[in-house]
């Protein structure tokens, strides 16, 4: 993908078609889940060609995503540690939301509400995948105890609403902060953008030269 | 099993709507095992097969009368036996009990079921399994407080005792009753049924079984398969029937409250998302961040100029 110049790379295009393979998979995870889930959503399954194919399928992309947001994990854990002006950025979310974004404490790459839900899904991911598995008939039906399997189906549920919920948050994040979109479709963000959204990361950047995504991350150098 | 007139329905599984309920007049059966009159010769086992057309794999002997060990998608009723050393009369008690669907008046097994339809009770009691509806996930298994269900490796559909529903439907009884030599098992409404127990229970404290009783456990609001036990206040003892079986709380709650507060969750998040929209609207970049960004690049791009000026100097001034 071609990138104007003078603008940073936010997102490697691996990164980008790990996140692409495991939001295929959430949404289709969700569908499926909650037409399982609830008989008011059971019309969902027929999106899958049934209530048995859904039943069947589910599994399946749930361990495709499990694998892809490993990789997710991998590339972004770094990035994510927490650090103390995070919880002063916590504290000063009513300017935040109110797109008053000068005056905070300056952000790196990524800001702490990113950092929530990634970490967020990096604990509910592998719930999910565990009890999953504990409530996979088809093969491990024998595997544990019935009382066990009834504790994972409600694990299970609980869980998956809260990754629905937090997706809403990131999905409306990604809409309410311009720029964000093309950030994860074609990689890049402005200059603008990195100022005004995640100094610290910009000023990194600029000070190494870098252009992006992490500071140093590739030779090929931003200017001149 | 065999799909009846809807009219017939008063509980259908993953349905929101009230059933058809015009037939309410009907009257509930129940199927009585008296184990104690029990010789356990499997004859309703032989006849569930051939009534209900199921042929297991023949397997191998496993140390039991038990044939085979446990329930499957083709054995739908099974002769269990218990060899109990009675520590009052110091007796061995030989307890054979038909282990089966108990069809459940409050069913686990339909309150679990996410297919619409897959799981229905009738009007008369009995609790069936619809497997075109059936998506075999096993929740049923789950929901099941007597661990009855068993999903088939064929076709992914569970499986069960159905009562004969095709045959209660017509006026016959259940193929087991039909079939047992000794009346241990008898088919008629539930109401005659308990009566019937009664009189039998009261006999056979007469008998020496002081503890003698009626296994129609409150905890599933009754079954219509009830048993006569000699030893009720132990029903664990016939291979392990649960003393005071009831639908998991766990189950009840998955199926319960969660499932309404779940989607008004999400659907307040989307919301509160839209709200926020509406209220402080996207967060645009603006011309003065741009600018400020361009001064950032343009004093690193300067400051770093100088050094190398710095350096190119510091090289040139060197002695030869």
């Amino acid at each position: 993908m071609t990138r104007p110049k003078g603008t940073l790379v936010r997102n490697a295009p691996l990164t980008r078609i790990n996140h692409w393979i495991t939001a295929a998979c959430f949404v289709l995870l969700m569908l499926s889940g909650l037409s399982m889930f609830d008989p008011l959503l059971y019309w969902l399954s027929s999106l899958f060609g049934g209530g048995q194919w859904t039943r069947a399928i589910h599994p399946w992309i749930g361990i495709v995503l499990a694998i892809s947001y490993a990789g997710l994990i991998a590339q972004f854990w770094r990035d994510n540690l927490w650090s103390r002006d995070d919880l002063a950025w916590m504290l000063s979310i009513e300017r935040v939301l109110a797109n008053e974004e000068e005056g905070i404490p300056e952000v790196a790459r990524f800001n702490a509400g990113q950092k929530f839900v990634f970490w967020s899904m990096a604990l509910l991911v592998p719930v999910l995948l565990f009890s999953g598995i504990l409530i996979w008939n088809y093969y491990f039906e024998n595997f544990s105890s019935i009382e066990t399997q009834r504790a994972a189906l409600l694990v299970h549920s609980l869980a998956a609403i809260a990754a629905i919920i937090i997706w809403v948050v990131h999905v409306y994040a990604a809409i309410w902060v311009r720029g964000s979109m093309r950030a994860m479709t074609q990689g890049y963000v402005t200059p603008g953008w990195a100022w005004r959204h995640h100094r610290k990361w910009f000023h990194a950047l600029v000070d190494t030269d870098s252009s992006g995504p992490r500071p140093h991350a590739d030779v090929d150098r931003r200017r001149r | 099993m065999s799909n009846l007139q809807s009219q017939d329905y008063i509980r259908i599984s993953a349905t929101t709507v009230t059933p058809p309920s015009v037939r309410g007049f009907e009257e509930q059966v129940a199927k009585l095992i008296d184990v104690t009159r029990c010789i356990g010769c499997k004859a309703c086992q032989a006849a569930c097969m051939e009534w209900n057309n199921l042929r297991n794999e023949v397997g191998y002997f496993e140390g039991s009368y038990d044939n085979p060990m446990d329930l499957d998608p083709a054995t739908w009723t099974l002769m269990r036996f218990t060899e109990w050393d009675n520590p009052e009369t110091g007796d061995l008690e030989w307890l054979i009990r038909k282990d089966g669907c108990m069809h459940c008046e409050d069913p686990g097994c339909l309150k679990a079921c996410p297919a619409p339809g897959a799981i229905v009770q009738y009007a008369n009691g009995i609790v069936d399994f619809i497997s075109e509806n059936c998506i075999g996930c096993g929740y049923c298994v789950k929901g099941c407080p007597f661990n009855i269900p068993r999903i088939s490796e064929a076709d992914h559909k569970s499986y069960k005792c159905t009562l004969c529903s095709d045959r209660v439907t017509v006026g016959l009884e259940p193929a087991c009753v039909k079939a047992c030599p000794t009346g241990a098992i008898m088919f008629g409404s539930k109401e005659t049924m308990t009566e019937w127990a009664g009189e039998r229970v009261e006999d056979l404290k007469t008998r020496g079984f002081a503890h003698a009783g009626l296994y129609d456990p409150p905890g599933v609001s009754g079954t219509h398969v009830m048993y006569v036990l000699h030893h009720a206040n132990n029903p664990t003892i016939y291979a392990n029937l649960p003393e005071n079986p009831s639908i998991s709380p766990t189950v009840e709650f998955w199926k319960g409250l969660i499932k309404p507060f779940a989607l008004a969750g999400i659907a307040a998040s989307v919301v509160a998302g839209f709200l926020h929209w509406v209220i402080a609207g996207p967060n645009e970049v603006q011309p003065e961040d741009d600018v400020a960004a361009r001064r950032y690049e343009a004093e690193h791009d300067e400051a770093e100029r100088e050094r190398e000026l710095a350096h190119l100097r510091t090289i040139s001034d060197k002695p030869v």
